[in-house]
C-alpha cells in the first residue's frame, strides 16, 4: 500500500501509468458525452411544464457536480502534498483549478440561459445560485493566489491551504446561503422536480455527468502529464524520454 | 524578549547539541528565562507588544474608523436621504461597511512585523505559533472589531436605524467581527510576502466572510422585525468557536509558507 503510494508519488512513475489510462478515459468521455447528449436533446422527451428547455439540465447539471467535486479533489490534492509532499498532487491541483472555474462558470451561464424561459429573467439570488457564485470566487482566489507567487514551492504550499480552507467553508457557506434565501424569499421558484423525473429524462442525465466525470479525468491526467514535463524539464528521466522520442521520430 | 528568544530557539530547533552548549557557556540569564517562562508568558508578551504597538500608530487604529463613517456617509448621498429608505437598508449597509473596514485594516497585521524581522522570530520561537498568533489576532479584534461594533450604534442613528435594534447590532458586530478577524489573518498571513497583497487579500477573505454577513445582519433585521435574536447570535457565536479553533492552525501553516516564500 505504502509503496505503491509512494510510487504515484514519484513523477516519473505516474508519468508512465498515466500515458497507459489516459487514452480509456478519453474514450469513455466520448462515448459517453456523445451518447449521452444524443438521446438527451433529441430523444428524451420534452417537460410537460417547460417544454424543450429543460433540455440545459443535461449541461447544467453534470458541470454544477463537477464544479463542487473538483474543488474538493483540489483541496484533497492538497492536503495529499502538505502532508506527503507527493508534488505530482500538487501539479494535478495546479491543473484542476481552471477547469473547476470553467465547470463553475459554464453551470452559472446555463442556469441563466434556463432562467430566461423558466424564470423569466436571466440572474436570481437564488440559494444555489449565490452559493455557486461564491464558489467561483472561491476558485479565482485560489488561483490568483497561486500566480502572485514568484517561488513555486510557496505558491503550491499556500494554494493548499487556501483550497482545504475553502474545501472547510464551503458547507458552512452553502448553509447559511440556504438559511439566507429562506428568509429573505418563500420559496417562489424551486427545480426540485426531480424525483418526478422519468427514467427517459434521468438515465441520459447520469450517462451525461458520468461522461463529464471521465471528461475532467483524461484532462487533468493529460494537463498533468505536460506539467511533469515542465517541471521535471532538468531531470535526466526527461531528457532521456526526450531523446528516446526524437530518435524515434528519425 | 525578542534576543532572547532568536538566542534559544536557534539552538533548540536547529540543533539539539548547540542549545547544550549555549547554556554551559556564561550566556546572558535572558536564554534560560524564555525556557522557564511557558507559553501564557509568550502569548501575554505578544499580546502586550502588539497593544503597545497598536497604541503608538494610532493612525491604524483610527483609519478603519473613519473609513467606517465615511463609507455609511457616502450611501445616503448616492442613493436617498429619506429616513423610511435608509431605515430599511440600514442593517445590511451598517454589516457591510463594517466588514470592509475590518477588511481594510487586515493588510497591516502582519505587514509591519514581516517588514521589521519580527515575525521571523515569532515562527523561532519555542512555544507554538498558533497560540501566538491567537495572541496577535485577538489584539487586532480589540482595537478594530470592538471599536467598529462600539461605533456602528452612533452610525445606524445617523441611518435612522429602527430603535430597538441598537444593542443587537454592537453585539452582532462584536461577536463577527472577531470570526472576520480569525478568517481574514489566514488571508493576511499568505498575503503579507506579496508586495501587492492588498486587492488578492481582499479576493481571498471575501467570499469566506458570507456566512458571517448572513447572520450577523440577520440578527439586526431580525431585532427590527421583532423575531428572536437569539438564533442569529447563537449561529455567530458556533461560526466563531469554530473560527477559534481551526483558524490559528492555517494561520501558522500560512506564516510557514510566506515567511520561508
Amino acid at each position: 500500500m505504502w509503496a505503491f503510494i509512494h510510487k504515484l508519488g514519484s513523477p516519473k512513475w505516474f508519468y508512465g501509468i498515466s500515458a497507459k489510462l489516459q487514452p480509456w478515459f478519453w474514450v469513455a468521455a466520448v462515448l459517453l458525452i456523445v451518447s449521452g447528449s444524443l438521446w438527451g436533446l433529441a430523444f428524451a422527451p420534452a417537460d410537460y411544464q417547460q417544454g424543450n428547455s429543460f433540455r440545459i439540465i443535461y449541461v447544467h447539471v453534470p458541470a454544477a457536480f463537477l464544479a463542487q467535486s473538483i474543488f474538493i479533489s483540489m483541496a484533497v490534492s492538497g492536503l495529499v502534498f502538505m502532508v506527503w509532499k507527493i508534488k505530482v498532487a500538487d501539479m494535478a491541483a495546479a491543473m484542476m483549478a481552471p477547469l473547476g472555474a470553467a465547470m463553475t462558470f459554464v453551470a452559472l451561464f446555463s442556469g441563466a440561459v434556463w432562467g430566461v424561459p423558466t424564470w423569466g429573467t436571466w440572474w436570481m439570488w437564488d440559494a444555489r445560485l449565490t452559493s455557486m457564485l461564491i464558489l467561483l470566487f472561491l476558485y479565482l482566489g485560489v488561483i490568483a493566489l497561486r500566480g502572485a507567487f514568484t517561488s513555486r514551492d510557496s505558491a503550491s504550499r499556500a494554494a493548499s491551504v487556501l483550497a482545504m480552507v475553502g474545501v472547510i467553508n464551503i458547507p458552512i457557506i452553502k448553509y447559511s446561503v440556504d438559511w439566507w434565501y429562506t428568509l429573505h424569499q418563500p420559496a417562489s421558484f424551486t427545480l426540485t422536480s426531480r424525483p418526478t423525473m422519468p427514467t427517459e429524462m434521468w438515465l441520459p442525465l447520469v450517462i451525461m455527468v458520468l461522461g463529464f466525470y471521465s471528461f475532467f479525468i483524461a484532462l487533468t491526467l493529460m494537463r498533468t502529464r505536460s506539467e511533469i514535463l515542465r517541471r521535471e524539464a532538468s531531470k535526466r528521466w526527461v531528457h532521456d524520454l526526450i531523446k528516446a522520442q526524437v530518435e524515434e521520430a528519425r | 524578549m525578542h534576543s532572547s528568544l532568536q538566542g534559544s530557539s536557534h539552538s533548540s530547533s536547529d540543533s539539539p547539541s548547540g542549545y547544550r552548549q549555549a547554556t554551559r557557556m556564561p550566556a546572558p540569564s535572558v536564554t534560560l528565562r524564555v525556557h522557564k517562562g511557558g507559553l501564557m508568558v509568550a502569548v501575554k508578551a505578544t499580546l502586550m507588544r502588539d497593544v503597545t504597538l497598536l497604541i503608538r500608530r494610532r493612525g491604524e487604529v483610527l483609519n478603519p474608523l473613519v473609513f467606517f463613517a465615511l463609507v455609511i456617509t457616502l450611501f445616503p448621498i448616492a442613493i436617498s436621504p429619506d429616513p423610511e429608505l435608509l431605515a430599511v437598508i440600514a442593517p445590511g449597509l451598517l454589516w457591510v461597511a463594517a466588514l470592509l473596514a475590518a477588511l481594510l485594516s487586515l493588510d497591516s497585521l502582519f505587514r509591519s512585523d514581516y517588514d521589521d524581522g519580527s515575525l521571523e522570530q515569532l515562527l523561532l520561537a519555542p512555544q507554538p505559533l498558533a497560540a501566538l498568533s491567537l495572541a496577535k489576532v485577538a489584539v487586532h479584534w480589540l482595537l478594530t472589531g470592538l471599536p467598529l461594533a462600539l461605533m456602528a450604534p452612533l452610525l445606524g442613528i445617523m441611518l435612522a436605524l429602527p430603535a430597538g435594534s441598537y444593542a443587537v447590532l454592537a453585539l452582532s458586530l462584536a461577536l463577527g467581527t472577531a470570526s472576520l478577524s480569525l478568517i481574514g489573518a489566514i488571508g493576511a498571513a499568505l498575503t503579507v510576502g506579496l508586495a501587492r497583497g492588498g486587492v488578492l487579500l481582499s479576493l481571498l477573505v471575501l467570499p469566506l466572510y458570507i456566512p458571517v454577513l448572513i447572520f450577523g445582519a440577520g440578527a439586526v433585521q431580525a431585532a427590527i422585525v421583532g423575531d428572536g435574536v437569539s438564533a442569529h447570535l447563537a449561529i455567530l457565536g458556533a461560526l466563531l468557536a469554530a473560527a477559534l479553533m481551526l483558524a490559528p492552525w492555517a494561520i501558522a501553516a500560512s506564516l510557514r509558507i510566506s515567511i520561508n516564500g
